[in-house]
């Protein structure tokens, strides 16, 4: 469901690209006959890419379709049926207001949910090798049978110490308050959680989109549904109640799907709103990282110290761009990251092992690179299971210890159970601490062919043999614990 | 003390005649926060080939640059603010503070390539092509002479000529 193999090369006209280092070295991608293909083309972690690689969602994008027909609709119903009589009768303005926030609220939503969220590109052959190489040396010589202790760097940031971990699937070593998406299977810089709503991850480089778009959303609600309201009463007050409803139809279903908002989103927004102002992340607030119920002196060493500057940091500072370059073309010469990531997890069976290297190619898209690659690796995605997800969303939620699910141990993530962070799916919902919601669906099981790459016509045989030998040597390592 | 038995006189030369022996990866520093710096730890595997005070004059410099693009200051919150009354529009045609400095670093890594890193048989790689986590240097040997290296184990591309 991409578009974008057959297209002919568009210019960008969207300027959101890092620069590029133009060392001679490095442009040599003229030389292929073959028509240069863009990275995004080849990227390993599970989104999909749209209009060349412009824009960037997450797997499943249905309830953000759903997101969309909800605000357009109702507005839609707003503007057709109740802003002609407010126009007429109360003031024109109405319809104005009403139209500026709604564009704001479109504008900010595409913002969010096409743009990167901050993912960290995987790391190349050379850094992963020099990474295992140091610690490698630091755990000293491992003999049969021994379990590496899981791979960790303790830092000092202001005070506290914060324990960086290592990325099995990315292969680095995870910098402070940057998660790995288990649905999007990215490193995500400043993670704070997906969010099924948007059909994307939120991050750093999309959390002021976010919070501005559930900002101006709570306002667009209550909006509508105060003018609604208004409306059916001026009506009843000339024709009687009934009949105003009978004239006006439409207004009973805004009204219904307003009051349902307005409770969720108006929450939703008051606690990203405290977020902001102490400098935490979903993902920080609900494992309580900072709070000081974990230590007598935990202090969220992020903060600036007022609520203003917190405010300001996340809403105006500067918007760092994109680390992984989409729409560039792929150099050949370039190291590409290693791709066989899902299964290279050091808790892997050997049963796991042997069918992943044994397998053909289940076509997942984050299998194979350009020139930069072995043969296919098939990703760990059938085994991931819906997993029960919690949705609190209160700020005062005491620390939640141990938020893994049961059905992430299933897959060949490291242990450091992340899954937690997709369970942020739907922090929106009313709190119901029963059973799944039904926004697990994206954490269902991704069997879905996923790849839209042939293998046959990436993999380069002539190039990266000695890498390949590398990656199977690394993954022999880790799976002969 | 460089003892190097060759010199390269550009990039061009660097890339024809010599082959790929090592990489050295500079990690990042994370004990300011999450903002952008780079260790500026000496590595083992320069010292012969380099001067430290050079070395670290250019580490120090890139960090001075990355903390420029990351600052949060009146200009920053003025182009924040601006931004986000156009709706974003008018990053469609503005570029923003963040991605001026990085052409700028862009341009001094090239440079410091130019004067400093390649004579030497070395090339710095700009961060930004490594999703700024590492700032990675590339040992190159002289094809002729015999690779007094330790075997690489990195077998980047890069080596094809």
């Amino acid at each position: 469901m991409y578009l974008g193999l057959d297209e002919p090369v568009r210019e960008c006209q969207y300027n959101q690209i890092c620069t590029r280092n133009s060392l001679p070295m490095e442009t040599l991608g003229h030389k292929k006959k073959k028509i240069p293909r863009r990275k995004w083309q080849v990227f390993p972690g599970r989104n999909r890419f749209y209009c060349n690689g412009r824009v960037m969602m997450a797997r499943q994008t249905g309830v953000f379709y759903l997101t969309l027909v909800l605000i357009m609709v109702t507005s839609g119903l707003f503007f057709a049926f109740d802003c002609p009589f407010l126009a007429s009768n109360l003031t024109p303005a109405i319809p104005v207001i009403g139209g500026v926030l709604f564009f704001f609220v479109l504008g900010m939503l595409f913002r969010a949910s096409f743009s990167d969220p901050g993912v960290l590109p995987r790391a190349t052959p050379d850094e992963a090798a020099d990474l295992e190489r140091q610690i490698g040396a630091a755990n000293g010589p491992s003999g049969p049978g021994y379990r590496p202790p899981p791979r960790t760097r303790e830092v000092v940031i202001n005070g506290q110490t914060v324990k960086l971990k290592y990325c099995f699937t990315c292969k680095i070593f995870r910098p402070p308050r940057a998660s790995h998406c288990s649905l999007c299977d990215n490193c995500v810089e400043r993670f704070d959680h997906h969010c099924p709503w948007v059909g994307n991850c939120v991050g750093k480089r999309n959390y002021r989109f976010f919070y501005l778009f559930i900002l101006s959303l709570s306002f667009l609600t209550v909006f509508i549904f105060a003018f609604v309201i208004t409306h059916v009463i001026l009506r009843s007050n000339r024709t009687g109640f009934l009949s105003a409803l009978k004239d006006s139809p439409a207004s009973v279903l805004e009204v219904l799907v307003c009051f349902f908002s307005v409770w969720s989103i108006v929450g939703l927004s008051g606690f990203h709103t405290y977020l902001i102002s102490s400098n935490q992340t979903t993902n920080e607030d609900i494992k309580g990282s900072w709070s000081n119920k974990r230590a007598k002196d935990n202090y969220n060493p992020y903060s600036y110290g007022n609520i203003l500057t917190n405010c300001c940091a996340a809403l105006c500072g500067p918007l760092p761009p994109s680390l992984i370059d989409r729409r560039g073309f792929i150099q050949s010469d370039t190291p590409q990251p290693v791709s066989h990531s899902n299964g290279s997890s050091m808790y892997a069976s050997t049963q796991l092992h042997t069918h992943m290297a044994a397998a053909t190619p289940l076509l997942h898209s984050n299998s194979v690179m350009i020139g930069g690659g072995g043969p296919p690796f098939p990703g760990k995605s059938s085994l991931v299971v819906p997993c029960a997800s919690l949705a609190p969303s209160q700020p005062s939620l005491p620390s939640m210890p141990g938020l893994s699910c049961a059905g992430d141990m299933l897959t060949l993530r490291d242990p450091d159970t992340h899954c937690h962070h997709h369970h942020f799916a739907s922090p929106e919902e009313t709190p119901s601490p029963s059973g799944p919601m039904p926004l697990t669906l994206p954490c269902a099981a991704h069997m879905t062919h996923g790849g839209h790459i042939h293998p046959a016509q990436l993999y380069d045989p002539a190039s990266q043999d000695s890498l390949h030998e590398d990656s199977v040597r690394g993954l022999v390592k880790l799976s002969s614990v | 003390e460089i003892s190097a038995p060759w010199t390269f006189h550009n990039l061009q030369e660097l890339r024809h005649s010599a082959s790929l022996a090592n990489k050295v990866f500079l990690q990042r520093d994370y004990s300011d926060g999450t903002t952008c710096r780079f260790q500026t730890k000496f590595p083992s595997e320069l010292e012969s080939r380099i001067e430290r005070p050079l070395f670290e004059d250019t580490v120090k410099r890139l960090n001075i640059y990355y903390a420029e693009a990351e600052k949060m200051g009146g200009q920053s919150y003025l182009e924040g603010c601006l931004a986000c009354a156009t709706a974003y529009l008018i990053f469609l045609c503005m570029e923003t503070r963040y991605e001026k400095v990085l052409k700028k670093i862009g341009r001094y890594i090239q440079e410091q390539n130019e004067k400093i890193y390649a004579p030497r048989g070395l090339l710095i790689t700009d961060p930004i092509e490594r999703g700024m986590r590492v700032i990675e240097i590339s040992i190159y040997e002289d094809r002729g002479s015999s690779g007094s290296c330790s075997g690489s184990s990195s077998t980047s591309g890069s080596s094809a000529r």
